[in-house]
């Protein structure tokens, strides 16, 4: 019986209308790197509450689990207070608060000695940099070669492979069409930088009925929601893709006009043995590749828009040689039967019958539900079209390709994989975000050669840049790296992000040369961010028998918080929290764009600091000011922004009229891209929710590879320096260079011990190969694949200091196949060994049904160094959680007494993190309950109080303007 | 007041989509932002910085793995509370500081008057009320009432604040006693459903299964397998490939 | 369910208090006891002590103790409501009777009165008790027609025995008293018996498939839990004690709340004019640490439904 109210009974009355802030203000979030608008209310000067800002190109209003738990990042315990001097031994934790004045002066000291003596003695690592186009800019002017931030063990391998093969890429420079799309495939992601607008994504495209295909070998997160989940091996998806492309070749699913009309399918390569141009492009007299002409029944230009030229064959070139369209060799390749997908249904895990199936449904989707927007364009050509025809197959790959040590050419499967489908930048494909797309690769070579490197010099040019041949590398008359990450090196050519995973090894080491400074922000480079930690730290504190002195001798940090890396710098600048500074996300850096336009956006102060704590960027200006590098100071040799950042935002012009923000230029603030500074852009930016959006006209949206309009549009806006179309790059020429160097063609030629890893690996055309480290060691003492995923709600180190996040994962937990633990006579909650070439770990173990049986994972950065973050020493972070990293070597393992490449992409130097091969052991009873290994405990330089109870928000309840009335 | 409405004008509630929620937890924490300082501040953290952290959330996302092996699903499950029409929670509490809503069916708690027997906890078969220790007095999930009928907020932003956030679309707001309404039709086309219906509690929020799976299993392509190759003498591999596309070209 | 230990105490302790109430009370009325007036200042005050300390040591586990006065507003609906209203309504009559008997007044219709009207409030008041749990539809273990049943049992068995104590203080003891103890404690026992059968056979009907809702995909197991740490829900229901122990505790319930007490009552029956005082002690005393385990079992042996969704298979 359900009792009921008696008539007219009262039931409390509840204030609805409680008032919310005194004040709402935009900024952007930095919970992570996704870069979402956000506004702040504020009450009495204390946040009160985050929320999406709905008119944001990123995330349309929504937010993410980080960036709604903001405010507990924003009051935490584990946040710096002042400039801090290392008193004790490295690692000790002691240090002494200093005044910024006195922390200045010796940056100012330490790094002024290095410029005048040497300046390629200071490394200058950024990490989770969004300020790049700043600190980049800054170590130009400084003069060292010795700069990037943390693209080297994140991404490059995505970036180079699309750059270099379409000159976008995916990672933040393209999104699948999410209105459009018919078929989507994702390749290895768990969270992306693109963590929000994926969501969204994906949500509306179910819910459109598309399907939504999911390659990994872990079945969580967004892999748990696709219609069809790929539970892969790790490292095998370019013979997953290999085998796709075999079958759509095979069956003659590719769109032929499409690669035609966009890529160097056509184009002939030279088919001599042994000579110097062996496998490059047969060109004419003034550069151009050639083409064969079947209507003319000639070798043409293969750059003119109106020729009909042959796909296959065998021709003669004019001094008689052979060459052959670069369409037949790359369709040899996969139609082999190493690409069948029978043959590698088993290294894959992936029967082919599902392969096959998988082919037919993208054939399906991209022959048959075409996708027609009758909206008429333009090709570069100046030919009109009537509509916009696309192929609504579109793709999205992240870190399960890109941390593998065959990640270039895995993605480059990838790209090659929706170029035959006709999927680039078509409605219902993957879809360019501007500055993208670029020339394949960019038009920009990487500076830091011998001669650019001088004392008191800047360097002449940007560090990252794209070689596109031997003679671009960074490498000294005896092949010498001139990088200390050996970035642009024989090691590691195509760097084009630098290598941050091995600067502190290498610096240690002297390899390949010593260096003086070691400067870094914004990176747990003491923890998470580097591989093989116990040997890392040991690299930060060795010491030089005879001097005595520090290996490394001088470490400058810039951290907000307390993190594991904190206590091994010498000097640290205690940064503001995201809510505390002005910021810029340019288009010259990573910009948020979106595929409908683009978009740029700042971060304005929200919040007051409440102790000596500046932004990093303010700090950055100084210090250049300070040691008169060029561009920091006038003529007279004042400060050129004596404004800080926001002054710097505002004012300065990388070119004429270019300057870090698009949005509002020009006097009158009424023009974009280009236009003189505009003293009131920041108030405009703020105006508009602290972003700046440019929508395309319709007839730019697509195609904008070849969209004349677009094009034109790009030029305009200082995106291109001309408006010629990308053409797409089935065949890599450029690889083939280095691999001609190999065999002794040219006048810079590796040395004899790179000779054979560049012939292999430099290969025009795509292939898959083995991991390094599995392929090196015996597989069955180490039979299993141990990845990390992403958490969604805690962004790498820094979530665990988050009151409510923490609460969420305060522990990690080695996750594997139920029917893989029962053969090990493991169970869920046990407690096992996991040990890789170089170490063990101990962990307690979850077992799951959705995980490839050769697999092990777990969640990335949960584990904590004691001390660390000021949690408190028995937190479950560092007493259960562990972390990964301890397993994986930053070099590959010995071989044969030579020499030992660092465990990354052969191409790329991208760090292979998911490489690791692991056995796995029960620990005994006596074992159970704690990780290993156990670090001493880092001392602590806060006394922040830490308190038994959190009672956040009581303090907006008891403000009597609430006026709440319950009775 | 611990006796039930006759009727509620309305019954407000949410609906979920197990089909695309993809576990994010970003309903958890915005919920906890929006109601530590809301009506029922504070949402207190025990232990926050310690071995032990936990405290009151009023909406919490569960991952389940439901079946085996390859063929199985993993499925992520946000569960706050569901507004019940007729839940023992409310008729349990000796004080009346929990009591459901005339107007739109909202089960709450008034902390003023909640003396923290927790017996409405028990009384919960969903796990959906929250007590907090330090406070001394139940939470549970307010269906954000000072957000949505909030003058202070503009109109679109009168939702909850777990449904303002979710970055898949995963969570609907609305009435799901009107039959016209957004969430009602959901509920008919995607077969939305009670969870634990035979403890007769009838809950008002509804969750929406996730759709069936298209891989190979038991839902094989429907599409015919890909042309077979050329016949198997052709000297060059590929070759009736670039027959064709080369006839392609030549139109 | 969690054992809370003020809850255990408060049952246990206003269980027996309001027992010895309503049987001293009955004795009185009935004219089976003599009505020595400092037999009934020593009974009732004992009642009233056991029950007060029982009735504040449940507000102990309260978040607002100094609310309470609230929980007597929802008799309608709420069983605990009523049990506070009865609590509170069985201190008048039964405090009047035992003033008359002090007095020695019980004669008159009116005082008699309000000891019968002491003795239902007493045996309602226990029902209540019982019935908070009774009427829980999300404890299998609870929600059963023996459980009130129980409780007033439980309260008659400690009752008995506290006033077989009392009458052996003050030499009074009588038949009638001992065989009542005897009955009340067999009848508990077979209840519990009954009710320990019936909950470890009875079927589980809710499932982790049934409570999610994802049986439709196969056997549900939980990946990852909301919070890496317990929280509420977990804490509170979440406690399980494990079947050995359980066995274990049961026949520790079983001798010293039936057994040691049986035992020693019948010794009583059989050497009625001995000097009885250590076995009653012994009887009570046993039988009160007796109670307390049947308590502590009595929710720890406890599922509550919502720990399907944190990895209960069935409850
Ligand atoms: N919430 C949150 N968001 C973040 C970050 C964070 O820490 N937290 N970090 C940011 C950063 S720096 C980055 S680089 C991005 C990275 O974003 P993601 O690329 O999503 O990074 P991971 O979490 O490493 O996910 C890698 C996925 O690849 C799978 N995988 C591993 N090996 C293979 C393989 O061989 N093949 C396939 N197909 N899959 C494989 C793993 O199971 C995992 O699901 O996320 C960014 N966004
Ligand atoms: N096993 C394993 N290891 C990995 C990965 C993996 O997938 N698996 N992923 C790798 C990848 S892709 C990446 S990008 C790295 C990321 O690793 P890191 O680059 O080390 O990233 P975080 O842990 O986020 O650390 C950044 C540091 O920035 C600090 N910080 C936070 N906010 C601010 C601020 O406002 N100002 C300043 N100055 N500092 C701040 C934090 O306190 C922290 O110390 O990890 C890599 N390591
Ligand atoms: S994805 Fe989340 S954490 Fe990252 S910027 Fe957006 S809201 Fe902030
Ligand atoms: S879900 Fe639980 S707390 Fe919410 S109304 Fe239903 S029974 Fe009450
Ligand atoms: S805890 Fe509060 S709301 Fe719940 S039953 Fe007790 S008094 Fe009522
Ligand atoms: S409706 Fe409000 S209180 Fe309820 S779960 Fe959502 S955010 Fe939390
Ligand atoms: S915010 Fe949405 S997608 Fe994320 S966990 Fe909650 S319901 Fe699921
Ligand atoms: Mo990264």
């Amino acid at each position: 019986m359900v009792l009921r109210n008696k008539p007219g009974q009262r039931q409390p009355r509840v204030e609805t209308s409680a008032k919310v802030a005194d004040e709402i203000k935009p900024t952007t979030c930095y919970m992570c790197a996704c870069r979402c608008g956000i506004k702040v209310y504020l009450r009495n000067g204390t946040v009160r509450y985050i929320e999406g800002n709905r008119d944001h190109p990123v995330n349309k209003g929504v937010l993410c689990g980080k960036g709604s738990a903001g405010i507990m990042q924003h009051y935490s315990p584990a946040r710096l207070r002042a400039p801090l001097l290392r008193v004790g031994e490295r690692g000790s934790g002691e240090f002494k608060e200093i005044s910024w004045d006195e922390a200045l002066e010796i940056a100012t000291k330490w790094l002024g000695e290095v410029r005048e003596r040497d300046p390629k003695k200071l490394a200058f690592f950024t990490g989770r940099d969004q300020s790049q186009s700043l600190t980049g800019w800054w170590a130009i002017q400084y003069g060292t070669p010795n700069y990037a931030a943390h693209g080297g063990f994140c991404s490059v391998n995505m970036a180079a492979a699309g750059l270099y093969t379409f000159g976008g890429a995916f990672w933040e420079f393209g999104d699948p069409d999410w209105e459009h799309t018919r078929y989507f495939m994702l390749f290895g992601v768990a969270e992306d930088h693109a963590s929000n607008p994926i969501k969204i994504g994906i949500g509306k495209l179910k819910n459109r009925g598309a399907k939504f295909v999911a390659v990994n070998p872990v079945r969580t997160g967004y892999n748990a929601i696709a219609d069809e989940w790929v539970g892969i091996r790790p490292g095998t998806d370019g013979l997953f893709v290999g085998a796709l492309i075999h079958e759509l070749i095979k069956a003659r699913k590719i769109d032929v006009d499409y690669q035609l009309r966009y890529t160097n399918a056509p184009w002939l390569v030279i088919q001599d043995k042994g000579a110097g141009d062996d496998g490059l492009f047969a060109r004419d007299a003034k550069g151009n590749p050639l083409a064969y002409d079947t209507k003319k029944k000639r070798l043409v230009n293969a750059l003119l828009a109106d020729i009909t030229p042959a796909l296959s064959g065998e021709f003669k070139l004019r001094d008689g040689r052979k060459a052959v369209p670069a369409l037949q060799l790359l369709a040899e390749r996969f139609l082999s039967k190493e690409y069948a997908p029978e043959s590698v249904a088993e290294e894959t895990g992936v029967p082919a019958q599902d392969i096959k199936r998988i082919a037919a449904e993208l054939a399906h989707a991209a022959f048959e539900e075409e996708v027609v927007l009758d909206i008429p364009w333009t090709d570069w050509a100046g030919r009109r079209h009537e509509k916009m025809i696309g192929r609504p197959v579109s793709m999205h790959a992240m870190r399960g390709i890109s941390a593998h040590s065959n990640g270039f050419h895995t993605c480059r499967l990838i790209h090659i994989l929706q170029i035959l489908l006709g999927s680039i930048d078509c409605p219902g494909g993957f879809r360019y975000k501007s500055p993208y797309p670029k020339q394949t690769p960019p038009w920009l070579k990487p500076f830091g050669k011998l001669g650019q490197i001088a004392p008191r010099e800047p360097l002449g040019g940007p560090h990252l840049g794209f070689p596109t041949g031997p003679e671009d590398l960074l490498v000294d008359d005896k092949d010498q790296p001139q990088r200390i990450d050996k970035a642009f090196s024989w090691d590691a050519p195509l760097a084009v992000h630098g290598m941050m995973h091995m600067v502190i090894a290498n610096a240690a080491k002297g390899d390949p040369y010593p260096i003086d400074v070691l400067f870094m922000y914004m990176a747990n480079m003491g923890w998470n961010s580097s591989m093989n930690v116990p040997d890392t730290l040991k690299c930060l504190t060795d010491k030089d028998a005879k001097t005595g002195e520090y290996k490394i001798p001088k470490i400058i940090y810039s951290d907000a918080y307390y993190s594991e890396t904190v206590p091994y710098a010498d000097l640290v600048l205690p940064d503001t929290t995201y809510l505390e500074r002005w910021d810029c996300i340019s288009l010259l850096d990573r910009p948020i764009s979106e595929a409908d336009g683009p978009a740029d956006s700042i971060r304005q102060p929200v919040v007051e600091p409440d102790r000596d704590v500046r932004p990093f960027q303010d700090v950055l200006i100084e210090l250049g000011a300070r040691l008169a590098l060029p561009g920091f100071v006038d003529q007279e040799g004042s400060p050129k922004y004596p404004g800080g950042y926001p002054d710097y935002i505002v004012n300065h012009e990388r070119k004429p009229g270019l300057g870090p923000l698009a949005g509002w230029r020009g006097k009158d603030g009424k023009s974009s891209g280009k236009g003189e500074p505009n003293p009131k852009q920041l108030e405009k930016y703020i105006e508009n929710g602290c972003f700046w959006f440019h929508e395309l006209e319709p007839n730019q949206r697509y195609f904008k590879h070849a969209n004349k309009d677009y094009l034109d549009f790009a030029v305009s806006m200082g995106f291109r320096l001309e408006p010629g179309r990308v053409i797409f790059q089935l065949y890599l020429e450029m690889l083939q260079k280095f691999r001609l160097a190999a065999e002794g063609h040219g006048n810079v030629v590796p040395p004899a011990k790179h000779r054979k890893r560049i012939k292999a690996f430099f290969d025009p055309l795509p292939f898959w190969y083995r991991p390094f480290e599995g392929a090196m060691l015996d597989e069955d003492a180490f039979p299993l694949y141990a990845i990390t995923q992403r958490p969604m709600h805690m962004y790498h180190s820094w979530g665990s200091q988050n009151a409510w996040l923490r609460q969420i994962t305060a522990q990690n937990r080695l996750y594997m196949s139920r029917a893989k633990a029962e053969t090990l006579g493991i169970q869920d909650d046990d407690w096992i060994w996991i040990s890789s070439h170089i170490g063990r770990v101990k962990a307690q173990v979850r077992t799951m049904e959705g995980v490839n049986p050769d697999t092990v994972w777990t969640w990335n950065a949960i584990g904590k160094r004691r001390g660390a973050w000021m949690l408190d020493e028995d937190a479950p972070e560092s007493n259960q959680g562990f972390l990964l990293n301890h397993l994986i070597a930053e070099l590959l393992p010995q071989r044969g007494g030579g020499y030992r490449y660092s465990n990354s992409d052969p191409v790329t130097g991208q760090a292979a993190w998911y490489d690791l091969k692991v056995k796995i052991e029960k620990a005994s009873g006596a074992e159970a309950g704690e990780t290993y290994p156990m670090f001493e405990p880092l001392g602590r330089p806060l006394d922040s109080e830490l308190p038994d109870v959190l009672r956040f928000g009581a303090q907006f309840k008891d403000d009597p303007s609430e006026g709440s009335t319950r009775g | 007041m611990t006796t039930l409405p006759e009727k509620t004008d309305k019954k407000l509630g949410l609906v979920i989509d197990l089909d695309i929620c993809v576990g994010c937890h970003a309903c958890v924490t915005s919920c906890k932002e929006w109601n530590t300082g809301g009506y029922s501040a504070p949402l207190s953290d025990i232990d926050p910085y310690g071995a032990d952290p936990h405290g009151a959330w009023l909406n919490r996302v569960h991952t389940y793995e439901a079946g085996e092996g390859h063929g199985g699903q993993t499925v992520h499950f946000p569960r706050s509370c569901l507004h019940c029409e007729t839940p023992d929670c409310v008729t349990v509490c000796p004080t009346g500081a929990s009591y459901k809503r005339e107007e739109d069916g909202i089960v709450l708690v008034n902390p003023d008057t909640c003396i923290g027997c927790k017996l409405c906890s028990w009384a919960c078969p969903y796990g959906a009320r929250e007590y907090d220790t330090d406070h001394g007095v139940m939470k549970k999930c307010t269906l954000c009432v000072d957000r949505i009928y909030n003058e202070n907020l503009e109109q679109e932003d009168r939702v909850p604040a777990c449904v303002r956030a979710c970055p898949t679309g995963a969570r609907h707001f609305g009435d799901i006693g009107d039959p016209s309404s957004e969430v009602s039709a959901l509920v008919r086309q995607r077969g939305g459903y009670d969870l634990l219906p035979e403890m007769g509690y009838r809950p008002v929020n509804k969750y929406l299964p996730p759709r069936e799976r298209r891989d190979g299993g038991e839902h094989q392509s429907v599409l015919p397998a890909l042309a077979e190759p050329s016949p198997p003498q052709a000297k060059l591999r590929g070759e009736s490939f670039f027959a064709w596309a080369d006839r392609l070209l030549s139109r | 369910m969690h054992p809370a230990y003020s809850v255990i105490l408060f049952t246990t302790a206003s269980g027996a208090g309001y027992g010895l109430l309503a049987l001293l009370s009955l004795g009185g009325l009935m004219g089976l006891t003599p009505l020595h007036p400092w037999m009934g200042f020593t009974g009732f005050l004992t009642a009233f002590v056991l029950i007060t300390a029982g009735l504040l040591s449940s507000t102990f586990h309260l978040g607002h103790p100094e609310r309470s006065w609230r929980a007597f507003s929802q008799w309608r609906s709420s069983w605990l409501s009523r049990e506070g209203v009865a609590a509170v309504l069985t201190y008048a009559p039964a405090g009047l009777f035992g003033l008359a008997w002090f007095l020695g007044e019980t004669a008159h219709w009116a005082w008699s009165l309000a000891g019968w009207a002491g003795i239902v409030c007493a045996i309602a008041t226990v029902y209540c008790t019982g019935m908070i749990y009774a009427s829980l539809k999300t404890i299998r273990q609870w929600y059963t027609p023996l459980v009130a049943p129980i409780y007033v049992l439980m309260a008659a068995a400690t009752g008995a025995l506290l006033l077989n104590l009392l009458l052996v203080l003050f030499g009074a003891l009588a038949a009638w008293a001992l065989w009542l103890a005897v009955g009340a404690l067999a009848v508990a026992f077979l209840a519990k018996i009954a009710y320990w059968f019936s909950i470890d056979n009875a079927r589980k009907t809710y499932t982790a498939e049934s409570a999610t809702g994802l049986g439709r995909f196969g056997k549900v197991r939980p990946l990852d839990a909301p919070h890496s740490r317990a929280n509420f829900i977990m804490r509170e229901m979440g406690y399980a004690v494990g079947r050995k122990h359980s066995r274990i505790l049961r026949r520790l319930a079983v001798i010293l709340l039936f057994a040691v007490p049986l035992i020693s009552t019948s010794i009583m029956i059989a050497y009625i004019d001995g000097a009885l005082l250590p076995l009653a002690l012994l009887a009570t005393v046993s039988a009160g640490i007796g109670v307390a385990i049947e308590r502590w079992l009595f929710f720890a042996e406890a599922s509550h439904v919502a720990m399907l969704f944190y990895g209960n298979e069935r409850a």
